[in-house]
């Protein structure tokens, strides 16, 4: 039992030792205190953390080890892909991209006065917080739910989710926008406005020069995310190419699912691939 | 006022004249509509729209209380929020640790260079499927829950964190490790004071981000019955019960503004130092 009660003396006073470093003199005769590494905090929290997500989510080590291999079964059944079902996708594809297109240019142009709105060329301090409260809450809304509540207006269809991908895009490219704008040069809008002009004119002749090639390459990079919104939208009856890939998932029909991915894939990464030579040239 | 001097003059023409550029985006964008218009039908609005805004306004205004103070049943909105937190948290621990040595494999500077691009190969292919595609599938390996978001967003963190991780290793100073060899350290010496200083506070912040985006995944895999919030929020649209949908999309928004802010502060730290 003494033996046992040393121990644990032992191994707390070795822990309190890492956790308050012995502090060191210097040969000036300065003393120094090494500083308490802050994974001592983080560690212990994230752990802790984990513990109790591990029970909310009900994570099952077991079920994962016996039904991971599941997972890869599924992979091999979608090789080789049902090339023959190509004709069937071309339609829901071409759909997919043109919601993309059409949802991102019409995000994107909306976008610009309301980032004009937010950012520090507003003089209304009342209004520049009020348009940044609104899309800081619309930008919360993910946009399967934004498909969901404009399919209540539209009804199913591509339509909708054309609608919610232009929210969507709308609302994120406020944001990305009006920061853009805050570091803009305003020595020129400075410089417009004192020849007469007023500030919307300033804005469009002094600051939007700057900015248009930015404002190109983040339509583009938000048309990338896009594509990949565009392709899961069917599954709530928005349109494109996710109306097949859930049926045929449900069918568990894996070779037609496998072409869809491939095809899905080569499309995704020809327009990024595209798309960033573009964003290479503009910037 | 009246005679624009000859500088001014020589400036304006100088200025490069773009309007061919500009003339064909517009006809790209038009022409992009114009085939629009035939596989994105426009079939009218099935409803009064000012009374479904009317309604989702009324939502947002008169929640369903008993709902959304909850703090005890699975049905209240804290315990979907803390689910729907517990899945995102999960999904970047294991999708960040699966990408550390998927990232040392694909850095140019550690690995031969055709090993590098098989990696790089790999994470491209997982990065091209959004998340719900990975959720689909992973629900008929483990069924529909929680477990199955985890597990979801689990590998499709690797595409991004990999990639990321992968350029923050590529930016590997070495010349600390050389002066570190120089006074004698060994290889453990050297990683503990060497690499690991280096990578851990940038590994830290681009994981955080992650968490952010996992958040907002974890909102939406419930529509296809992957756990968290989505499901319940999905239901009570569809079904109208407007006053649930605005307890579910309150909470929803509150959760992720907040999650947004704790982001943002401490990446903000570890970027600056402090």
């Amino acid at each position: 039992m003494a033996s046992l009660i040393a121990l644990v003396k032992g191994l707390v006073s070795k822990a309190l030792k890492i956790i308050t470093p012995e502090p060191l003199q210097l040969s000036n005769g300065k003393i120094v205190r090494p500083a308490i590494s802050i994974m001592w905090i983080v560690i212990p929290v994230l752990t802790f953390i984990t513990v109790w997500s591990v029970s909310m989510t009900r994570f099952r080590l077991d079920m994962l080890l016996r039904r991971g291999g599941q997972f890869f079964v599924i992979v091999a059944r979608m090789i080789p892909p049902n090339y023959a079902y190509f004709d069937n996708i071309v339609t829901p594809l071409v759909a997919t991209i043109l919601m993309s297109l059409v949802g991102t240019i019409i995000g994107a142009a909306l976008a610009l006065p309301f980032a004009y709105a937010s950012s520090e060329l507003n003089q209304s301090k009342i209004g520049k917080f009020a348009v940044r409260a609104f899309f800081s809450i619309a930008r919360t809304l993910p946009v399967l739910v934004l498909a969901v509540l404009s399919m209540i207006v539209f009804g199913a269809g591509a339509f909708a989710g054309t609608v919610a991908i232009a929210i969507f895009t709308f609302t994120i490219m406020v944001k990305m926008f009006f920061e853009l704008i805050d570091t803009a040069d305003m020595g020129p809008f400075e410089a417009i406005l004192s020849s007469g002009a007023n500030r919307i004119q300033a804005f469009w002749t002094a600051i939007m020069p700057q900015l248009w090639g930015q404002y190109y390459s983040l339509t583009l990079y938000n048309l990338e995310m896009n594509i990949r919104n565009a392709a899961i939208l069917g599954y709530v009856g928005a349109g494109g190419i996710g109306i097949v890939l859930s049926e045929r998932l449900a069918w568990r029909v894996y070779p037609d699912v496998g072409l869809i991915l491939l095809v899905l894939m080569v499309t995704v990464l020809v327009i990024e691939s595209v798309s960033r030579e573009i964003r290479r040239r503009l910037l | 006022m009246s005679v624009i001097k000859p500088k001014i003059k020589d400036a304006l023409r100088k200025q490069p004249n773009e309007w061919g550029t500009k003339l064909f985006v517009l006809a790209i964008i038009l022409a992009i509509f114009y085939v629009a218009k035939d596989f994105i039908p426009y079939n009218g609005v099935t409803e009064q729209g000012l009374l479904i805004a009317r309604n989702i306004f009324n939502a947002l205004t008169n929640p369903n209380q008993t709902i959304l103070f909850d703090f005890v049943t699975r049905d209240g909105v804290p315990v979907l929020i803390m689910e729907t937190a517990a899945i995102a948290f999960l999904g970047t621990i294991f999708g960040a640790l699966i990408s550390i040595p998927f990232a040392f494999l694909s850095a140019r500077n550690i690995v031969p260079k055709w090993i590098a691009s098989i990696g790089v190969a790999i994470i491209v292919v997982i990065r091209t499927f959004p998340a719900v595609v990975y959720a689909l599938m992973f629900i008929r390996v483990t069924g529909p829950g929680a477990f199955t978001g985890v597990l979801t967003l689990s590998v499709a963190s690797i595409g991004m964190l990999a990639k990321l991780f992968a350029e923050i290793i590529e930016d590997l100073d070495p010349g600390i490790i050389e002066a570190l060899d120089a006074s004698g350290c060994n290889t453990i010496q050297k990683i503990q004071y060497g690499i690991l200083p280096q990578l851990m506070s940038n590994f830290a912040s681009t994981t955080i981000y992650r968490f952010e985006i996992n958040v907002k995944y974890a909102t939406i895999l419930g529509m296809v019955g992957a756990g968290g919030i989505g499901a319940p929020l999905i239901f009570a649209i569809s079904a109208y019960r407007w006053s649930d949908a605005g307890a579910l999309l309150i909470g929803l928004v509150i959760f992720v503004l907040i999650i947004e802010m704790i982001s943002t502060r401490i990446r903000k730290k570890l970027a600056t130092g402090e």
